[in-house]
């Protein structure tokens, strides 16, 4: 119980804090390695499949639990969509671009280990965060068999209750407790999920962070001035 | 403040719009600008340059921060050029941009190495309480110990270990080497001393000291161009890349000047404003060319036939149908085109002999002094055979007439040129022709009859042969002259050259007038640019003399903007007169033994075993052919026991013993000591060593390589220096030839392998000499040492500062030689002591000594006369070396200085007041002993400011004595060249603050001036001092027996030499599509001069290794494709390379650059089983007899000066693909079975034991293991 209330209650607190704490200050302090290592220059064919389908996936499933968790119940009554309804949707969307992430994962993991180019200009550290990011998405998918039976029972409890967990989360008010009908599976894959934004500042993840969006509407020219703001 | 907090006015970035709102203006922070302004930060900047290989002299800001060396830039501090002429600035190229990534590089060596073989051994014989003198010769005396290091040299193995133990191994080595088989068997290589003096010097003065030989680089490079001796006795004089500038039409022919001269290239596109006409000569579209207005795509190796046909145009139109008054008179006083030749009966007709001589007349002309050295002309006033002044009969024992001025006791003498219309009658002479084989092409000409000494001899001009030679009609009648230029039957018609050349006769004739019209016009100011693409090939002197009569016809030698401009090889060392004595220790011991390159190593790698060119093929029809039948190295032992070419190891017995015994026998005088040398010379008792080549004693044992890749790419038959020389892996593909056997030199049945016993690389990088050599030295690379630096291209002197320390364990080439002085002097007191060593030098131009055998060869050995030493047999020498003191002797300027002065080129002066103000500016040695109160030579600045203080191009006072000594022998004053900067004298601390322009000196024939930019032969022409040839002047006719028995008189067309090196290996590629091609190997543009091949920076450039180019026709006749492996094979050896398939290439040629290393991207041979090879696993130097001529004026020896040529492009490959499937990395264990298979297989496999354990091991105090008994190779 005590370790329940460590992990779904405490270290929820403790990564998202090092999460946006520590990409602050490496933003702050470590703007040359604010990056996303690309490493096309060495090896394009296995990128442009393995990354594309890996980016795709792993951006609709990050949308689909942001949405899907942090949305409070009230409001998906009110727009009409039933639990059964949710959960359908969630595991339908969840299989289909979790096995997407999957397999351009799996290119990624295969080229990084495998291709001599890129593997010696792998650190530990690219290594170590494609894997965990491949396992907790192992552990993710795992979940879609039970969550799958769920459904065949009508019982929608399991999704109610992550998602009441992690709005207690998100609103200072968490409640391990909330957990504790839950499966085994989605706590293992919930604590490799916490444990992703506790790594992410020390990782080339960061750059999730910047994505140049502004770019496409930037103007031709951008001068930036010389005087400094006080001195205006 | 902080890049978060600056996101958070994300949506008031926008300060300002403009532009309608295309731009915008932010306050953005700019604090990663600092970035980029660190990275071009610095703490300190230095002035250093590039050292050892690079021609380009340029001054570059070495920038320093925390203590490395972060990146360097073009200085542009030059002094001024002249008013009218671009300045010199920004000199540099990408080459040397990119060097200071080679102060860190994985190719760094870092600390001393030694095979760990070899260190397992030493140990253990120290650890028997043997001193280090007896440890080695323990070694060496047991043959299985010697070949357990020498038979892995090339595969690795290295151990690190401590300067101290290195230092006394060498030390050991020298020491035992010349006690046991004498000082010439310690043998040195290091090239280009301008690029580097002080590193230089530092090797070759320890060698000085001990008697060691320092071989010559310069013609074994194949840079020397030997016309250049033989045509004006001058080794390599040209002008600095400002005249080009001046020049009003120019010609470039094989000399790439933006890829190899980058920092010169801007005069060559600067001149093209002021409406100069350029014409570029090449096989292949190379980048000079796209600056040309007119490209001539000439094929390879045929240059001569274009030029011959150019000259063939400038006679007819300039001389003959009209007299061009310049041309004219400048042959008359400046070329032997009037001097008189004699010809002798051949067949129906005659043959051109050698030149009349003054002492050929009963009352010789009046000439009491060396009248067989004086040449005749036939005085058009008088009438009468007069001996005009120059000739280098009155260079030596007179004083006074050694000039080139056109009179006798106030008269005028003009010299005829022609005797036509003076003839007695008009006779057939059989000029030599090679075309198709050899061949006597007979043409008539007018002739004078003469009786000398009671014998009725027929006499000519060299203008009447030359126009006949060149295959002009001049109405005389008979065949081989043409009367039109679109004959192609007669040789060097127009016509004719476009068969052979493939250039369009339309433009051979006009670019021939143009030339010729401009150099009219403007007194001479046409001229080509010239280089290696012609000069490193067999017969390159033709080609050279072609263009040369060219520039003499046309009187452009010796004129600003005109003459001939050859870039090879720079072998500039501005300060030769400073240098010199302390380069090779003249303060210490003079003579000094010095051996050509060429003929050594085409010696001791056993090449010559493998001849495939007989000498006799290359004979004319119409010579003497005294030798005929000896082969080429047979011509090269006869050279040497004449005193002609240099020999080393001398004799087949030590020369320390030679002194010892001859003392012994009661000798006591040195001339007592020649004299007995002389008799047993005689009795056969003594030989030389060339005589027995492969006989033990007279191996070379020892050798030093620094600021060199001797075996990675200077070696030209590099298989063979890896089997013979190094006893090493080899990829030589035949066995040696029964037909190479020779009359003078003995065949043992069993080639020797593994000549050397110690090879000492000091480099700083680790290439494929110190991959081969037994122990490696890191030095100092060029941005950590303070040296000097000088090129012909531009007239300033460079230093080279220690901007950092040297990195690791370096140490400076000055401090590592001193180092081993030190460890040799401690050794050398107890196990040499003082001893006598006896030199054979041979009779060395500028000297006296040049004046030999004038009349014809005279050969001892034949009993045809007596051997006299320094006269038919080398100079014969006695030094007596202290050796215990050579430590004291290398780190002080000597008393021979002051006793003996200076010299250079024939002129002495004394240097005591230079000696003087050295030991108030060096300091003196303060530590009592031999070398008390001498000015040191402790560091390299003192050595540069030594250097500085002797010689007349940085010491005005110097300047000054070398023009008086002159004009004692001129009979004029030249001091006015020099005498405004009489007062200057530059320091080292001078050079560093800015580069200083150098002072006129008679070391040079150019002059340093506000008026004129320095041009070769320029004092030649204008101040009349005579070129240092048999007749003073310019010599088209080359009259030595043996010039004339290879039929090389007169520049004539020779087709390359067919070397055969393709035959009998044809079955080896098993009927695989394959092409023949010329084997060409010029320049590379990422990896020559500043910086190696293996530089990354470079090799990021284009394909990342080793690639030879293929024209994109011959690619696709045998299916090669772009970047496809290909590997290239002769008998030679093969290797293997990507190849580059180019439109620019043409057919029937591949060309690999040079330098490319096997260090880097090179895969195994699939036909040799051996590591892919270089550009000369393919090549075989081969030597020429013309090359080997001595004691004879211009064509006498000179260190770099004359001699054998190793060239290079005459070669044929075997060029095939390579599936990407067979490429063998040869990435494996090295087993016992593969260490003894040291040849390809099939290739005479040798009798080796099988390695054993080394019983020593077990003995060894040091730890078990030290070094791995099988690497990776």
């Amino acid at each position: 119980m005590r370790l329940q209330q460590f992990f779904f209650g405490i270290y929820p607190y403790i990564a998202l804090s090092v999460f946006f704490l520590g990409s602050l200050i490496r933003f702050d302090r470590e703007q040359y390695t604010w990056k996303a290592d690309s490493s096309q220059l060495l090896e394009r064919k296995q990128l442009r499949l393995g990354s594309n389908l890996f980016h795709i996936g792993i951006l609709v499933l990050f949308a689909g639990h942001f949405v899907g968790l942090l949305t409070p119940h009230a409001v998906w009554a009110v727009i009409g969509v039933s639990d059964e309804a949710h959960q359908s949707l969630a595991i339908g969307v969840g299989a289909l671009f979790g096995v997407l992430c999957m397999i351009g994962g799996v290119v990624l993991w295969r080229r990084r280990m495998y291709n001599p180019r890129v593997r010696a200009t792998s650190r530990l550290m690219d290594i170590f965060i494609l894997d965990w990011l491949l396992v907790t998405l192992g552990f993710g998918l795992s979940t879609i068999p039970v969550s799958v039976y769920h459904a065949f029972h009508g019982d929608v409890s399991a999704m109610v209750l992550l998602a009441d967990w992690a709005q207690s989360v998100v609103s200072f008010r968490a409640d391990a407790g909330l957990l504790d009908g839950v499966g085994l599976i989605y706590k293992v894959h919930l604590f490799f999920g916490l444990t992703v934004f506790l790594l992410f500042p020390f990782t080339r993840l960061v750059h999730a962070w910047s994505v140049p969006l502004t770019y496409l509407f930037r103007p031709y020219q951008i001068v930036r001035t010389k005087l400094v703001r006080y001195h205006r | 403040m902080s890049h978060f907090l600056d996101r958070l006015r994300f949506f008031k970035r926008i300060e300002g719009k403009f532009s309608s709102g295309h731009g915008i203006t932010t306050s953005e922070d700019r604090q990663w600008e600092d970035a980029y302004r660190n990275r071009w930060r610095f703490d300190k900047v230095v002035r250093s340059t590039h050292g050892v290989n690079c021609t380009g002299g340029c001054s570059w800001n070495i920038h320093v921060k925390n203590g490395l060396v972060a990146f360097e830039m073009q200085a542009t501090d030059y002094p001024r050029t002249r008013a009218d002429l671009p300045d010199h600035e920004p000199r540099g190229c990408q080459r040397g941009a990119s060097y200071s990534w080679y102060l860190y590089s994985p190719h760094r060596v870092k600390y001393p190495l030694i095979r760990g073989r070899l260190l397992d051994l030493y140990r253990a014989e120290r650890a028997r309480g043997l001193d280090p003198v007896e440890a080695w010769r323990a070694i060496q005396k047991d043959p299985e110990k010697r070949r357990r290091y020498t038979a892995v040299r090339g595969l690795g193995g290295f151990v690190r270990a401590e300067w101290d133990e290195l230092v006394e191994i060498i030390a050991a080595a020298n020491v035992y080497t010349i006690d046991r088989y004498g000082p010439d068997r310690v043998i040195g290589f290091s090239p280009i001393p301008a690029m580097s003096m002080i590193s230089y010097a530092a090797g070759t003065r320890y060698l000085g000291l001990i008697g060691g030989v320092p071989l010559s680089f310069y013609d074994w490079y194949a840079d020397l161009p030997p016309s250049s001796p033989q045509t004006w006795g001058e080794q390599t004089d040209v002008p600095e890349s400002a005249d080009w500038y001046n020049a009003g039409y120019i010609i470039v022919c094989g000399a790439n000047l933006p890829m190899t001269r980058t920092p010169d290239a801007h005069f060559y596109t600067e001149v093209r404003y002021k409406g100069t006409k350029v014409v570029a000569v090449a096989p292949d579209y190379a980048e000079y060319v796209k600056f040309a207005d007119l490209w001539m795509p000439v094929k390879q190796g045929t240059d001569s036939a274009l030029f011959l046909a150019m000259g063939h145009v400038v006679l007819k139109e300039f001389f003959l149908d009209r007299e061009e008054a310049y041309f004219s008179e400048y042959a008359r006083a400046y070329t032997d085109l009037p001097m008189l030749v004699r010809l002798r009966p051949h067949g129906d007709g005659y043959a051109f002999d050698r030149l009349l001589r003054a002492s050929d007349f009963d009352d010789g002309l009046g000439e009491a002094n060396n009248p067989e050295w004086k040449a005749v002309v036939l005085d058009e006033d008088s009438g009468d055979y007069v001996v005009p002044n120059g000739s280098i009969g009155f260079r030596w024992g007179e004083e006074g007439r050694w000039n080139l001025k056109l009179e006798r006791d106030g008269t005028r003498i003009r010299p005829r040129l022609s005797l036509l219309g003076q003839a007695h009658e008009v006779v057939e002479v059989s000029f030599p022709d090679f075309e198709l084989g050899p061949a006597a092409l007979p043409r008539r000409l007018p002739a004078r009859k003469l009786t000398l000494h009671g014998q009725e001899i027929l006499v000519a001009t060299v203008f009447d042969l030359q126009v006949a030679q060149y295959g002009v009609d001049r109405g005389l009648g008979g065949a081989h002259v043409a009367a039109r230029y679109e004959d192609p039957d007669v040789p060097y018609t127009p016509a004719w050259a476009e068969c052979v050349t493939g250039v369009k006769r339309a433009d051979i004739i006009r670019t021939a007038r143009e030339f010729a019209d401009n150099a009219a016009k403007t007194l001479g100011k046409s001229m080509v640019i010239l280089g290696a693409g012609i000069n490193h090939w067999y017969h390159s002197d033709m080609s050279y003399r072609s263009i040369m009569n060219l520039l003499h016809l046309c009187g452009c030698v010796g004129q600003s903007g005109g003459g001939w401009a050859h870039y090879v090889g720079q072998e500039k060392v501005r300060p030769q007169a400073g240098f010199a004595p302390i380069a090779f220790a003249l303060d210490w011991h003079r003579p000094v033994r010095q051996m050509n390159g060429t003929s050594f190593w085409y010696f001791h790698t056993d090449q010559w075993r493998y001849e495939r060119l007989a000498a006799d093929s290359l004979l004319a029809p119409t010579a003497r052919g005294r030798y005929r039948g000896h082969t080429l190295a047979d011509y090269n032992v006869v050279s040497q026991r004449l005193g002609w070419l240099p020999s080393a190891p001398h004799f087949n017995k030590n020369p320390l013993a030679i002194c010892a015994e001859a003392e012994a026998a009661g000798a006591e005088t040195e001339q007592e000591i020649v004299n007995r040398l002389v008799g047993r010379l005689k009795s056969g008792e003594v030989r030389f060593s060339a005589e027995d080549i492969d006989a033990p004693e007279n191996w070379p044992r020892n050798l030093f390589v620094w600021r060199s890749n001797l075996i990675g790419t200077s070696a030209k038959g590099h298989e063979y220096f890896l089997k013979h020389l190094l006893g090493a892996q080899n990829g030589v593909m035949q066995d040696p030839l029964e037909g190479a056997r020779g009359t003078e030199t003995r065949w043992r049945d069993e080639a020797p392998i593994g000549k050397l016993d110690l090879m000492v690389d000091i480099n700083f990088r680790l290439n494929s000499t110190g991959a081969h050599s037994d122990i490696v030295l890191p030095t100092a690379t060029w941005y950590e040492k303070n040296d000097l630096n000088t090129t012909d291209m531009h007239p300033f002197i460079h230093p080279l500062t220690e901007a950092v320390n040297p990195g690791w364990e370096s140490r400076s080439d000055w401090q590592i030689f001193r180092n081993i002085a030190r460890a040799f002097a401690a050794l050398a007191g107890k196990h040499l002591g003082k001893r006598k060593d006896l030199l054979a030098i041979p009779l060395m131009h500028d000297s006296a000594f040049e004046l030999g055998q004038a009349m014809g060869v005279c050969d001892w050995k034949r009993g045809e006369c007596e051997p006299v030493p320094g006269k038919t047999l080398p100079l014969l020498k006695v030094v007596e070396r202290d050796y215990g003191e050579t430590y004291k002797k290398f780190c002080a300027l000597g008393p021979l200085m002051v006793s003996q002065g200076n010299n250079v080129k024939g002129l002495s002066w004394n240097t005591e007041e230079e000696y003087e103000r050295l030991k108030v500016q060096n300091g003196t040695i303060t530590e009592p002993g031999s070398t008390f109160g001498m000015p040191s030579l402790g560091n390299d600045i003192q050595v540069c400011d030594a250097i500085l203080g002797l010689a007349p191009e940085t010491n005005g006072e110097v300047a000054h004595k070398g023009w008086e000594a002159l004009g004692k022998k001129t009979g004029t004053d030249h001091t006015h060249l020099s005498s405004g900067r009489r007062e200057d004298k530059l320091v080292f601390k001078d050079l560093v603050v800015q580069p200083r322009k150098i002072i006129t000196s008679p070391t040079w024939s150019g002059v340093e001036s506000d008026k004129v930019s320095y041009n070769a032969g320029y004092t030649n022409v204008h101040e009349r001092i005579p070129f240092r040839t048999l007749t003073g002047r310019a010599h088209f006719y080359q009259d030595h027996e043996w010039m004339l028995d290879f039929g090389e008189g007169f520049c004539t067309f020779r087709p390359s030499a067919d070397l055969r090196a393709t035959e009998g290996i044809r079955d080896r590629i098993k009927g695989k599509p394959h092409l023949l091609l010329n084997w060409i190997t010029p320049h590379s543009k990422w990896g020559i001069h500043s910086t190696f091949n293996d530089n990354l920076t470079m090799l990021t450039l284009f394909r990342g290794g080793p690639v030879v180019w293929v024209s994109e026709i011959d690619a696709k006749s045998i299916g090669l494709a772009d970047n496809d492996w290909v590997e290239a094979l002769n008998v030679n050896g093969a290797t293997v390379a990507r190849v580059v398939v180019s439109q620019r290439i043409p057919e029937g040629m591949a060309m690999m650059y040079h330098a490319q290393e096997k260090i880097v991207n090179v895969p195994g041979s699939n036909t040799t089983g051996k590591r892919g090879g270089i550009l000369n696993s393919v090549t075989r130097v081969v030597v020429k007899p013309t090359h080997m001529i001595g004691g004879y004026a211009q064509l006498a020896y000179g260190f770099n000066y004359y001699g054998t040529v190793g060239s290079q492009r005459d070669e044929y490959v075997l060029l095939h693909k390579i599936e990407d499937a067979a490429i063998d990395w040869l990435e494996r264990p090295l087993t016992p079975e593969r260490e003894r298979q040291l040849n390809p297989p099939g290739i005479g496999d040798l009798d080796v034991p099988e390695p054993l354990p080394l019983a020593a091991r077990e003995q060894s105090p040091e730890p078990q293991g030290l070094s791995p008994a099988y690497g990776r190779t």
